[in-house]
């Protein structure tokens, strides 16, 4: 289907499944049980799942296949948010060319910045680009004040020149579908929430989605891996890897301009705090929380993350004590003040923990996980060792 | 002229901190061939040593003075530190005066402790693993050292002030026959700067002058021979390690009195450094120091009024924010190596 081998496009329609039916499979609680507030199923999480699922499928088509870690993705992803709204403050609150001008605009910069930074591999380009998203900041925090906004971050006000506004919509809308309106479908105890905003970045990232496994599965995708396996093989039968290395560059730039442009679109905002070296620090570990090479993995990451990043920050010491009242006070109190470091504000020490514990113990991530849990299984049930499908290298 | 020479001596106290952690990244690199993200985290320890001192220095046993009242009408409450009611009023209160350079002597056994344990407990397990991986997993250590420390001492910046005796600026100008007030130079400015020199040059001499210091050298440039001549090269490079983290932690002790010390001071200096030790070229230890020293002064430079005002008028207003990536793309687009890089060394 659509040029993919069977099993690619099972993948394919399972993941289109899974975001057509997410406000379904998000809010498996029903409202008034304790339990509501593991759930997941609002527009504004759900849309952050397929936004940073964009971003780092994006980026795992970089680090993924050619192996090159970049420390400063986020820069690309900053400079689409500002594209984005200046689209709106200039045109009108279409997203349209918002989107479009926020992909060709981190295209071209992430064209300048891979031209720099790959001259050089391994951790000089890790560092490089570190320094280039570091200075990326630095310009739209105060430098470059005129275009950003500086410290206030670029939003759209009223005297804005908005030459195609017109009698249109005052927030953003996709020819008159408004990002924010929400149908709500109360089903008993359950409120499902649709979410236009939310439905226009998931089409955008199955789109994503189907583009990355084309190129997975191209000859190009075959060269970035053999990039990654060994790059001094290659330049010795004579091919030049920097025309490769650095397409890779500017489509994955081009997928984080992508992902800018839509958070700008379901919020018209821009703020510098997004192009922040731990910003591309997040993405970095999406990926290989979900597993780097593979397809679904990042998807996963970002997902297990964003959700986690929600459910944890809003946990606080009173929730615990609510949870852990059964037992005595003495032991409710120890529990609670030891898993309060981890909760709520703690949030960032529990993911630096997830991710030095995912590097050191499982750095092929939740897909090789799955797939090693799986292979126990297997070898269970008939007793011989069924070779699984490995994770590209 | 002296504009100038007031804009140097300004950029070399942070010159010297960016000379200190670049030394340490380096030695690192040099030695065990691991990039360090922690490395910012470990000049971060180093300054909460010297906060954790005074604090300890400052704990205080309360008496009840009958004869004072405070606002409220009650008994005054007072406050008196233990070590005042040891050692006596002068000597006691000279003591929690004194409590950064203290900190020194505090900070040297924790961090080479910190550093051995980091690298037995964690960096070990990663030689063998790919690059990407220890990037990763510092970058995640250096998370967790820093919510650690914003856990237990709040995200607000801790003031840490220099003993009263250096307190105040120095007149440098007259000295070296300016008019009085040309040059002023803050006084603990001058001393940390004095400080690095004296920490770069027993680095230096230390790796030069000694036995130990010979066969680390040597592990440098051929770890693998050195291995084969039955020498355990791998015990020396831990030892190493804690002394490079032992040079980042000093750098932070004696920089708590210039800014005061907050979680996230760390990951504010390590990517410079980083950009540093780019700069000076990847494993070379003098490049390391004089690239840190240059690109201090350039950024004080940068931050000229004339300077600023010149860039203000190409519509670039602030260079001296982005004034350190720009002079590092420059340098790296004609020297890849750095300044002081040489061919073979450190190449991948």
């Amino acid at each position: 289907m659509l040029g993919l081998d069977k099993k690619n496009s099972a993948l394919l329609l399972i993941v289109i499944a899974l975001t057509v039916f997410a406000p379904f499979l998000m809010n498996p609680f029903p409202q008034s049980s304790g339990l509501a507030q593991f759930n997941a199923g609002y527009p504004d999480l759900m849309q952050r799942f397929v936004i940073f699922g964009i971003f780092a499928i994006g980026f795992n088509i970089l680090f993924g296949l050619t192996g090159y870690l970049s420390f400063g993705h986020a820069a690309f992803l900053g400079v689409g948010s500002y594209a984005a709204v200046w689209m709106f403050k200039l045109l009108s609150m279409n997203i349209v060319p918002a989107i479009v001008l926020s992909v060709i605009v981190a295209g071209l910069f992430s064209l300048l910045i891979g031209f720099i930074s790959l001259r050089r591999s391994g951790i000089y380009f890790s560092i490089l680009t570190l320094a280039f998203a570091q200075m990326s900041f630095a310009l739209a925090y105060s430098v470059l004040t005129p275009l950003t906004n500086g410290e206030t971050g670029l939003q759209v006000y009223n005297d804005d020149p908005q030459i195609l506004l017109g009698n249109g919509p005052t927030v953003t809308h996709l020819f008159g579908f408004e990002m924010n309106s929400t149908s709500t479908l109360a089903l008993g105890d359950w409120a499902f929430q649709f979410n236009m905003g939310y439905y226009v970045s998931a089409v955008m990232m199955v789109l994503a989605f189907y583009l990355s496994m084309r190129i997975f599965n191209s000859p190009f995708g075959l060269m970035l891996r053999a990039i990654k396996t060994n790059q001094t093989r290659l330049n010795y039968t004579g091919v030049s890897t920097r025309p490769y290395t650095l397409a890779a560059f500017v489509i994955s730039g081009m997928y984080a301009g992508l992902a800018g442009g839509l958070m700008a679109s379901m919020d018209p905002l821009a703020g510098a705090e997004r192009m922040q070296w731990t910003a591309s620090g997040e993405v970095v570990l999406m990926v290989i929380l979900g597993g780097a090479g593979t397809l679904i993995g990042p998807i996963l990451g970002a997902g297990f993350i964003k959700y986690f990043e929600n459910i944890f920050s809003k946990i606080n010491e009173n929730v615990l004590h609510g949870w852990f009242a059964a037992l005595p006070d003495g032991l409710e109190n120890a529990i609670v003040w030891v898993l309060h470091f981890f909760v709520g504000k703690g949030w960032h020490l529990t993911l630096g923990l997830l991710f030095m514990l995912i590097v050191i113990f499982l750095p092929g991530g939740l897909v090789e996980g799955g797939q090693r849990i799986g292979r126990l299984f297997k070898r269970k049930k008939s007793g011989d060792d069924a070779s699984n499908t490995k994770p590209a290298e | 002229m002296d504009a100038i020479l007031l804009q140097v001596l300004n950029g070399l106290d942070k010159g010297s901190a960016y000379a200190l952690i670049a030394l340490g990244l380096t030695l690192i690199f040099g030695t065990l061939g691991v990039v360090n993200f922690a490395h910012g985290a470990l000049f971060m320890i180093g300054a909460f040593c010297a906060v954790t001192l005074q604090k300890i220095l400052n704990l205080s046993s309360i008496t009840i003075d009958p004869t004072q009242t405070d606002f409220l009408g009650n008994p005054l409450k007072v406050k008196t530190p233990y070590v005042i009611n040891w050692f006596g009023e002068v000597a006691g209160s000279a003591i929690i005066n004194w409590s950064v350079p203290l900190a020194i002597l505090v900070a040297i056994p924790v961090m080479l402790a910190v550093g051995y344990v980091m690298e037995r407990g964690l960096i070990k397990h990663f030689y063998k693993r790919p690059h990407a991986d220890q990037i990763l997993v510092t970058f995640g250590l250096a998370i967790v050292l820093q919510e650690i420390i914003k856990a237990n001492y709040g995200a607000n910046p801790i003031p840490t002030p220099a003993p009263d005796a250096f307190h105040g600026s120095y007149d440098f100008g007259v000295m070296i026959g300016f008019e009085a007030n040309a040059i002023i130079y803050p006084v603990w400015r001058l001393i940390y700067f004095c400080f690095s020199a004296l920490v770069i040059g027993a680095v230096f001499a230390f790796l030069r002058f000694t036995t130990f210091g010979m066969v680390v050298r040597a592990g440098m440039a051929d770890r693998e021979t050195v291995g084969l001549l039955g020498i355990n090269i791998d015990k020396r490079f831990t030892i190493m390690f804690g002394i490079a983290a032992a040079v980042a932690g000093l750098a932070g002790v004696m920089y708590t009195p210039i800014n005061s010390p907050n979680y996230h001071m760390g990951m504010d200096f390590l990517v410079l450094s980083f950009v540093v030790v780019v700069v000076g070229g990847m494993g070379s230890l003098p490049g390391a120091v004089l690239a840190g020293f240059l690109l201090g002064v350039l950024e004080s430079f940068a931050s000229m009024n004339a300077v600023k005002g010149f860039f203000e008028a190409i519509y670039l207003p602030s260079i001296d924010q982005i004034v350190i990536y720009l002079v590092a793309i420059i340098v790296l687009l004609t020297r890849p190596r750095g300044l002081l890089g040489r061919k073979g060394v450190m190449e991948e």
